[in-house]
């Protein structure tokens, strides 16, 4: 019986496993740390410096940064609010989207929920900030290899500098035909990594600018489910609780039992 | 006797007086219904779901203080609940978590029923109102999906309505008829959300009485399959293998609820999303009409049906199929000619059946959550026709191969 059991829960388990193991593309992990207060208060100074001129968090407040990442709202209103809104509203843009369709060709999305929209969670985030590269096919003039034809400019440049992609021919198989890029193509060719051009000198050095794009993306995860770390904590002594209350259902169990047995 | 006492019997005198069916319905129902004392494992489920039900009905109440059923402000309105409402993301994942759970225990009810024979005479009556419960539930828990208004709500709710499209003559006004608009509108979520909370739930709480008086008239089924009326103690005059459902199997599963709490509490605190299978991803992007998403899937509970539909070419086909794989469950009762009841008893070639079966049905849950490439499709096709094969040729296949006898008396493994 207990092997039947067991063999039901794997069962019924093995979709989701399945699932869970379909990666498509390798991503690397932003080994976001919900704890880590100082990196979520560098990713919002970031966030508030180059996202939020374009980009809203229409679903969070102000107020929020003050409490959940150890800020005073006279601090949050002094560095984190750059118009001219109160701190109980939430983080709107100043760019209205009109504008934004006509200057860039689509609205910059609402980032509120950014992090939890796709499968590889918020580490799509960080690897989508650190994939841009001089394509001049593009309107911009930049592309992504995790977001081919991205209407979004690389804000970032002047930290990181300007990445080149690398390339080699497409690989063919025994029949002759061109096999698909792993990360995407520029020129007919495949990119297989990116060469950090020396001029201009980018502000930071590599390890610098990889901690910028790691802070904005916690920063982010964060605004996707604020309440995650506490859920987290409460959830100790509410699953301790509920273990405790069983053993109890348990024992009481097996006194009325006695006669039965 | 002292004061209380007096007290106590004083009131139960009062009431009873003016009440007097409620003492007997209590017995009946409770301290003297009398259940098969060798219950196991699967016998958790139904007192799971109604626990499950429970908790839909209170976190639904206080989600419907918040949420907002229109098509302009639902998506805000569930991230003004994750974020603004004290206590409101845990509300909110106790109730999205709760209707996957909701599908676990029935699913796990009614395969219990599946390889017990609970379903055999006398207790065809309590089978079809339970699969009745399913046909409802899922209706519920299609609608309760479209409401948060991201892009699988929006698109999900745009194939499963088109799907009635299907039905000829008719078709094209019946899906405008539901959508209440010529697309997937305002005018839509606002009708689900009417009868997602309102609608749905009485029939659901109606059927679940009538499924547990049905139940409380013919008695319950036992892992054995035996029969519990046959043989009375001499001495008592109750049933020997009976033992009344309280306290016995209120104190049992009332572990099992806690048991079941533990786990559920543990996927709602720490891993809500369940990587995507509980809460997909793609509906954290809202619904935009202009936009399909490259891979529309239902969530995981009704991917098998998912399966059946695609697999079959064509549209009306396709329905008909995925419509008949739920309807066909109501003649189960009257398909299956096997003499014995519990899979324990059953011929060799029923077990291998029934266990095909489940593994069929396994399978198709998991290719419909995948993108259905051409292999995964003809597998499909081919657990399709097994799933249909299994019940219109049960009446000859459950008649095949040696049963074991039954005892009439339990036997208190397990």
């Amino acid at each position: 019986m207990t092997k039947i059991r067991f063999l039901l829960l794997s069962l019924l388990l093995a979709p989701g496993l399945a699932l869970a193991s379909g990666g498509e593309v390798h991503m690397k992990s932003a080994q976001v740390d919900l704890d880590d207060k100082a990196a979520l208060q560098r990713g919002a100074s970031l966030y508030m410096s180059y996202c939020s001129g374009c980009h809203a968090i229409s679903y969070h407040r102000y107020s929020r940064l003050s409490e959940d990442l150890g800020l005073t709202p006279e601090q949050v209103e002094q560095n984190l609010i750059y118009n001219d809104q109160k701190i109980g509203e939430t983080m709107n843009t100043g760019m209205n989207a009109a504008d934004a369709t006509a200057w860039l060709g689509k609205a910059p999305p609402d980032l509120s929920v950014e992090a939890r929209a796709k499968a590889q969670g918020a580490d799509w985030i960080y690897n989508y900030l650190t994939s841009f590269y001089v394509d001049e096919a593009r309107p911009t003039g930049w592309n992504n290899t995790v977001f081919p034809g991205a209407s979004m400019p690389h804000v970032l440049w002047e930290l990181q500098g300007i990445q080149h992609a690398k390339t080699e021919p497409k690989h063919k198989n025994a029949k002759g035909e061109a096999e698909a890029c792993e990360m995407g193509e520029y020129k007919g060719e495949c990119i297989i990594g990116f060469e950090l051009s020396e001029q201009p000198k980018p502000r930071m050095t590599p390890e610098q600018f990889d901690r910028v794009a790691k802070d904005i993306t916690a920063f982010l995860a964060y605004v996707g489910e604020p309440n995650a770390a506490k859920r987290e904590s409460t959830g100790v002594w509410v699953v301790l609780f509920l273990a405790f209350f069983t053993f109890l259902a348990y024992l009481l169990k097996v006194e009325f039992w006695r006669d039965v047995h | 006797m002292n004061k209380i006492d007096k007290a106590v019997a004083g009131l139960t005198g009062w009431f009873n007086e003016r009440a007097p069916g409620f003492m007997p319905a209590y017995k009946k129902h409770m301290s003297e219904y009398y259940a098969p004392k060798n219950f196991n494992f699967f016998y958790y489920f139904g007192s799971l779901a109604l626990l499950v039900l429970v908790n839909q009905i209170v976190t639904g109440i206080f989600l419907t203080m918040h949420f907002k059923p229109s098509a302009a402000e639902a998506f805000a309105s569930v991230e003004y609940i994750m974020r603004d409402v004290p206590g409101g993301s845990i509300i909110r994942y106790m109730h999205s978590t709760g209707a996957s759970l909701f599908f676990i225990t029935v699913y796990f009810h009614m395969f219990r029923g599946l390889i017990y024979g609970s379903y055999q005479k006398p207790r065809e009556l309590v089978w079809v109102l339970g699969v009745l419960i399913f046909l409802v539930l899922m209706a519920e828990a299609f609608m309760g999906y479209v409401l948060p208004w991201g892009q699988m709500s929006y698109w999900g709710a745009q194939v499963i309505i088109n799907l009635f499209g299907a039905v000829p003559v008719i078709g094209p006004e019946l899906t405008e008829w539901i959508r209440g608009d010529y697309l997937v509108s305002d005018a839509t979520i606002n009708r689900f959300f009417a009868l997602h909370v309102i609608a749905l739930p009485l029939v659901i709480l109606l059927l679940v009485v009538l499924h547990l008086g049905a139940l409380h008239e013919v008695g319950s089924n036992n892992p054995e399959g035996v029969d519990i009326k046959k043989v009375k103690n001499p001495e008592t005059g109750k049933y020997a293998d009976g033992i009344p459902f309280h306290p016995y199997y209120t104190v049992k599963d009332l572990f099992g609820a806690g048991f079941f709490l533990t786990i559920a509490a543990f996927i709602i605190f720490f891993v809500p999303t369940v990587g995507g299978l509980f809460l997909e991803h793609d509906n954290f992007v809202p619904a935009n009409p202009l936009v399909t998403p490259l891979h529309i899937k239902p969530v995981w509970y009704f991917t098998p049906y998912y399966a059946m539909l695609r697999a079959i070419p064509d549209k009306l086909f396709g329905v008909m199929v995925m419509g008949g794989a739920t309807l066909i469950l109501f003649a189960l009762p009257w398909l299956d000619r096997s003499p014995v009841k519990s899979i324990r008893y059953r011929s060799t070639f029923s077990k291998i059946m029934i266990a095909l079966f489940t593994v069929s049905f396994l399978v198709l849950m998991w290719l419909g959550m995948q993108a259905g490439s051409t292999t995964q499709t003809w597998v499909a096709r081919a657990l399709t026709a097994f799933y249909f094969g299994f019940f219109i040729f049960m009446p000859w296949w459950s008649r095949i191969g040696e049963t074991k006898p039954v005892p009439d008396r339990v036997t208190m493994h397990d």
